[in-house]
């Protein structure tokens, strides 16, 4: 069965990672899958102001997640959504269980994504981007994060879902997932799916996390490896 | 915030732990037994629908206000539902006065989608004139009273009220609250079930304590015929392949118990 652009179901978007796209961050990068964008930019560790927000036994995670009013084909209207919101939660737990957080209490970590593009998938593509700027800053993780939606079109199990097939699927499932634990970080899922669906839905989303680790592997060797 | 939030944390959570490694919890409960359940219709005059819904010391209350409106435009005759929620400082020592924090935000819109890709309210009834006026279901969650699994009561009590909503008449323009014509149109009765991991041990319905101690949470929603309508992890644990099948397995069981309760 092909899909559109002619991808096979298990088959990923293009791919593209760069790490150390903004000169002023600590960390940063750019992850593209197929039209959806996304950069991070990682500020910090440093000493977290205001004071009242510093946690006396651990870094302080801050994650934000905003659309570009430009990214979708309706203008986004900037500032706070709802949507906005869990998803700056869930990203937040979804990276934080990388990070050493009890090394530096009182500090802060800043995590930003900028939704540039969106074409479904905006979320995963962030945590990519998230996780291969804060290994880029240099900041110590157990593993990278890496993070994928899967769904089910036609009877047919898809990977990693673009925009028009994201408006049929019978579900959509986004994960993130540390490849080196085999730990899921991230789980959420809306849609209409049997139980055993959701088990091959997993270990398809799974295989095509792995896949995008060996990227985001590969940016961070680009950027870093002395030739 | 006003309290002792936090006061011996890391005993209580050393004791949990503890008790967990041998698959007990705190309140004597089994691993997958939930406390008991109180549902109620009909308890607020004014709304069109309400129901409340007590798990143990937890108390959540929803009220359903029907009113009209413009549809979405890429969905024109499909009637809109939108649900919210408050963490009213009555509720806990915890929640503050002022707009919804990401907590209350996710509660909302984990019970939002339980109940949408459910399909429970049959939009496509709630159409006025197509492109131009549909019904607007508005659910609103209240939290009377925070003890642990917010998720479970606020998504019981959402659809209880939903099964016992009834149209207000609409002439012309203007609705007449005071007489109510049928019922909201409604199919299906999801229900969420959510676990609390703590150490190794996965427990069905986490209380106050177990919720401050928990690594991590899962919520599962299923339809009438035991398909997964939503999931959503929270906290800042992990999970492991097996662990969510686990889970999946039991929470299928403990939802036809549940659904029984909705009338």
């Amino acid at each position: 069965m092909k899909r559109l652009n002619g991808r096979k179901p298990g088959e990923l978007r293009p791919v593209v990672v760069k790490a150390g796209v903004i000169e002023q961050a600590d960390g940063s990068a750019l992850v593209s899958m197929g039209k959806t964008t996304a950069v991070a930019a990682v500020y910090g560790p440093a000493i977290l102001h205001p004071r009242r927000l510093q946690l006396s036994d651990r870094t302080f995670l801050k994650t934000v997640y905003a659309m570009a009013p430009f990214s979708t084909t309706e203008r986004v209207r900037p500032g706070r959504s709802r949507r906005g919101t869990e998803i700056c939660m869930v990203t937040r737990h979804a990276l934080e269980p990388a990070l050493f957080l009890e090394e530096n209490p009182k500090a802060g970590i800043g995590v930003y994504i900028d939704i540039l593009q969106a074409d479904s998938g905006t979320r995963t593509a962030g945590i990519n981007a998230a996780s291969v700027a804060l290994a880029d800053a240099g900041i110590s993780m157990r593993d990278l994060v890496t993070s994928v939606a899967v769904g089910k079109v036609d009877g047919e199990y898809f990977l990693d879902l673009e925009g028009e097939e994201e408006d049929v699927t019978k579900c959509d499932l986004p994960i993130a997932y540390m490849p080196r634990g085999k730990k899921i970080t991230l789980l959420q899922m809306d849609g209409d799916m049997p139980a055993k669906d959701i088990k091959e839905l997993l270990n398809l989303a799974v295989k095509g996390c792995e896949i995008l680790y060996e990227k985001q592997k590969q940016a961070l060797k680009e950027r870093w490896l002395v030739k | 915030m006003v309290g002792k939030v936090g006061d011996g944390v890391i005993l209580q959570k050393q004791y949990l732990l503890n008790l967990a490694s041998k698959g007990e919890r705190i309140d004597k409960r089994k691993p997958d037994e939930y406390r008991k359940i109180v549902v109620e219709k009909d308890v607020l005059g004014k709304a069109e629908g309400s129901a409340r819904v007590k798990i143990g010391e937890t108390e959540v209350i929803v009220g359903v206000k029907i009113d009209i409106g413009e549809p979405y435009p890429d969905k024109p005759d499909d009637g809109v539902m939108i649900v919210g929620a408050e963490f009213s400082p009555v509720a806990s020592p915890r929640f503050e006065a002022g707009p919804p924090d990401e907590n209350a935000i996710e509660l909302a819109r984990v019970v939002d989608r339980g109940i949408r890709e459910s399909g429970v309210i049959d939009t496509k009834k709630l159409c006025i004139k197509k492109g131009e006026r549909v019904w607007l279901v508005n659910v609103d969650i209240h939290i009377l009273n925070h003890s642990g699994n917010l998720m479970d009561a606020a998504a019981l009590a959402a659809v209880t009220a939903l099964w016992n909503s009834k149209m207000p008449e609409l002439k012309g323009d203007k609705l007449n609250y005071e007489k109510k014509t049928k019922k909201l149109p409604v199919k299906f009765k999801p229900i969420t079930i959510t676990f609390a991991r703590i150490g190794e041990s996965l427990f069905t319905d986490p209380n106050l304590d177990e919720e401050n101690v928990m690594d991590m949470r899962l919520s599962v929603a299923f339809k009438d015929d035991d398909n997964v309508c939503a999931l959503q992890k929270g906290g800042i644990g992990t999970l492991s392949l097996e662990e969510i099948e686990k889970m999946i397995e039991t929470a299928i069981k403990k939802s036809k118990e549940m659904r029984k309760l909705i009338a």
